[in-house]
């Protein structure tokens, strides 16, 4: 039967939403591909200090807010005897110290991981237009304002050109009259800010930190940002070039000031920062505290229950391996679904030794089914003997390795005990039935296939792929529904039928 | 050793996937197994349908019945026990006369009463059916086969497969039981094999262990000299299986019996692929033209056995 167009529509579909969901998750929640990938991060330290005047102390810093081109992992603030908490306050985020009394020189420290996001250096766009500020001039100062706009204006079109042509009229080396006067008064930044705002549009001045390996006690650099297109562009203040320059955390955009101290004085934030290399998971695993889709992961469960999935998510690419060794392979095991569990407990034993239990248990159980078989027990009794004597012998080898200084006893304790049963008595009825060679082509088969599983589960890749992109099971999906529908030979019939085409002789 | 798949498919080979895929799954609906897993069900209706098949003399369905099979087998010269879903002829007890009270089996072994009533009671407990499931005993009428085929094998009745497929049979191949495979009919334990034209029931070909053998390795008969009488009964009664089943794609197992001719042992809905080593040719080629057919009505027994022997036969 050609299977229609729509299953090859569904696997295509299961493919696709399986790799693009990986790639998603891998893009927007920074989980690297391969396991043991390090990704470099930045760890930021702001150091405020301030001489307490024995009065109740509240330090209110301005925190960063998703700076655009970085993305903050943790955040941490370290003050003893401070009470430390973060406030939402016109769109702004603070970090507020506070303590009752507190008297002499004061150190408050607040230190954040942040990692760079690739080529993201756009702000994102604000969700309602900002209104520009209103500015007060005196007279003379809004005539050299109002010519050097008028001038500015004519030369440009849009926001942006409006800011360079201003930042050119100030910025040039012998300033005109106008520039001179407002100059005087104002910094550079700050006039800007002023002027723009005075054309109607909204600019405000960010506070950023040129991050740059293992420097101490930098100040923040004061960037123009103005709004236009829908966004905060930002805007040098010294060469007009527009755009985020590189390496610069955007620490104080909106809000009133970027530190407060109350019952202080002489505060001053200084920032310190150092380059590391981080585990990329570890630096991702830290980012999901923020929840969104990555609230939907397996990181949100306790550990042992991840655990767990670690292992159970491991199972369907043993299930593929089976599918595909039986329908494709064409090898004989016993119990379709044995050699997984096998491979599974090797996982936990170790292979060689975890090897040698279970061909010693087994062949120990054949054993003792052939005489039970001559008791002629009923099928579901035989099953339960055999368990019980399953699990004598796996405690007979356990407290055997244990006394000759073993380890492996311990964790024997991990194979299937219902599944090693069945497997004794499949094998041995099928000993009885078809004799001792397909007894040894179905054993090695059963084996050479949780051998493969066993391989491809323990390679790190597979584990790491499997439980931090779960979706990548769609497509393993796809391709077990693809074996269902395989309708080729199998490998090994290419053996079986091979006499018969043999010319006649 | 090994071949190209293009090379067994240019030869028409059908393999295990495409055999449960594009026949198995297509043409035998699920809910229709059950008639032809259970040989029971499978003699009630080929009975009810006056199919030749070895007469039913007794059920025995529950453990009280056991005590009054004495009863029931008092005036019986001949029978065999076999459990309604065994399969590879296991858990068959064959009495093929009487020595007083007793019972002679074919080996001369000589057995009781209660000794059958512990078979029975192994074959309701489900010892012999394949999931380990309660079962049901069914006695029928000892086949004698025709002299001509009990010369041919060295122990057991030898039998005939026959692949229908959509009422058609495509392929036959009789099976002969050696020492080598211990009295059973299985190829892959060391039955012989022989590949039947079905145009006219005459040797083709005829394999042990998949390797071309020319004379049966035990009674020395030259197998290319087996014909297989009254063949194109044989093709429609095995042919009547598709109308009665519903099953599209069915292995019918027949042998022919000394005085009552070709009869119908059992059926299954998953014949093995080992006919087409048999015959040395592969079943594609066939499966394909019964596949292209699409005649309205579909025609009935005869003519399909007629189209089939002028269609497959040499």
């Amino acid at each position: 039967m050609r299977p229609n167009r729509g299953f090859y529509l569904v696997i295509a579909a299961l493919i696709l939403a399986g790799l693009s969901l990986a790639w998603f998750r891998h893009i927007h929640l920074n989980i690297p591909l391969w396991p043991g990938e390090r990704a470099p991060a930045w760890l930021i330290e702001a150091r405020i200090d301030f001489v307490a005047e024995g009065r109740p102390v509240l330090v209110s810093l301005d925190l960063p807010d998703k700076p655009p081109g970085f993305t903050v992992v943790s955040e941490q603030a370290a003050s003893p005897g401070y009470g430390f908490s973060i406030v939402e306050e016109d769109g702004s985020r603070r970090g507020e110290w506070s303590r009752r009394h507190a008297s002499g020189e004061q150190t408050l420290y607040y230190k954040i991981q942040a990692i760079e996001k690739q080529g993201d250096y756009e702000s994102e766009r604000s969700r309602r237009k900002p209104e520009p500020r209103l500015v007060y001039w005196d007279e003379p100062q809004s005539t050299a304002a109002g010519q050097i706009l008028t001038q500015a204006y004519e030369r440009s079109s849009t926001p942006e050109s409006l800011a360079r042509e201003v930042i050119r009229q100030l910025g040039a080396r012998e300033p005109d009259q106008n520039a001179a006067l407002l100059l005087a008064e104002y910094s550079l930044p700050e006039l800007i800010m002023h002027l723009l705002n005075h054309a109607g549009i909204p600019a405000r001045i960010a506070m950023g930190l040129e991050l740059e390996d293992a420097r101490r006690y930098q100040p923040l650099k004061p960037v123009l940002e103005i709004y236009g297109g829908g966004r905060w562009i930002t805007v040098d203040p010294a060469t007009g070039a527009s755009g985020l320059p590189e390496n610069m955390l955007l620490w104080h955009r909106a809000g009133q000031s970027m530190l407060d101290v109350m019952g202080g004085s002489g505060s001053e934030v200084r920032f310190s920062m150092i380059r590391q290399v981080m585990p990329a998971m570890d630096l991702a695993r830290m980012q999901f505290e923020e929840g969104g889709f990555s609230r939907l992961s397996l990181y949100h469960l306790p550990i042992d229950e991840q655990s767990m999935f670690k292992l159970l998510l491991l199972l369907p690419v043993g299930a593929l391996i089976v599918s595909f060794m039986r329908i494709v392979v064409g090898v004989r095991t016993s119990g379709t679904f044995m050699p997984v569990l096998i491979a599974f407990a090797f996982l936990q034993t170790t292979l060689i030794p975890g090897l040698a239990a279970f061909l010693g248990i087994v062949s120990m159980g054949l054993v003792l089914r052939g005489y039970l078989s001559r008791l002629n027990l009923l099928l579901v009794a035989r099953i339960s003997t055999l368990i019980v004597l399953v699990i004598f012998l796996t405690s007979m080898m356990s407290v055997l390795g244990y006394e000759l200084g073993i380890n492996v006893g311990l964790t024997i304790t991990f194979f299937p005990m219902i599944i090693i049963a069945w497997t004794i008595e499949r094998m041995s009825i099928l000993w009885e039935e078809d004799g001792w060679r397909e007894v040894m082509a179905q054993g090695l088969g059963s084996l050479l296939v949780a051998l493969l599983a066993y391989a491809c589960m323990r390679i790190g890749v597979v584990g790491h792929l499997t439980f931090n992109f779960p979706e990548i099971h769609l497509i393993i999906l796809a391709l077990i529904l693809l074996t269902g529908q395989y309708t080729g030979y199998k490998l090994t019939e290419l053996k079986r039928f091979s006499e018969m085409m043999k010319p006649d002789s | 050793m090994w071949r190209f798949p293009s090379r067994l498919h240019s030869s028409g080979i059908l393999g295990m996937n495409r055999r449960n895929v594009s026949y198995i799954f297509r043409y035998n609906e699920r809910r229709l197994y059950p008639v032809v897993d259970d040989k029971f069900r499978t003699k009630l209706l080929l009975e009810k349908f006056s199919l030749a098949t070895p007469k039913l003399l007794a059920v025995v369905r529950y453990q009280y019945e056991i005590k009054k099979f004495r009863k029931t087998i008092e005036n019986l010269e001949a029978f065999a026990v076999k459990p309604a879903r065994g399969a590879g002829g296991k858990g068959i007890l064959v009495v093929c006369g009487r020595d007083g009270d007793r019972f002679v089996k074919p080996s001369g072994n000589i057995i009781a009463v209660h000794d059958i009533n512990r078979h029975l009671s192994n074959i309701l407990a489900g010892l012999y059916s394949l999931a380990g499931t309660p079962d049901v005993a069914i006695v029928e009428d000892l086949i004698r086969p025709e002299s001509m085929f009990e010369a041919l094998s060295h122990e057991g009745v030898p039998d005939i497969r026959i692949i229908i497929f959509r009422g058609y049979p495509v392929m036959a191949m009789l099976r002969l039981s050696t020492r080598a495979s211990d009295g059973k009919a299985n190829l892959h334990k060391g039955a012989v094999g022989v590949g039947l034209d079905i145009g006219s029931g005459s040797c083709l070909h005829a394999v042990q262990y998949a390797k071309r053998v020319y004379r049966h390795p035990d009674t020395g008969i030259h197998l290319d000299t087996i014909a297989v009488p009254d063949w194109e009964n044989l093709l429609q009664l095995a042919s009547k299986t598709y109308d009665i089943t519903g099953l599209g794609y069915i292995g019918a197992d027949l042998v022919v019996d000394r005085d009552r001719g070709a009869m119908l042992l059992e059926l299954n809905a998953r014949p093995g692929l080992s006919i087409q080593v048999a015959n040395g040719c592969g079943l594609l080629p066939r499966l394909e033209t019964i596949e292209q057919k699409d005649d309205r009505p579909w025609p009935g027994a005869e003519e399909r056995v007629r189209f089939s022997m002028k269609a497959f036969g040499e």
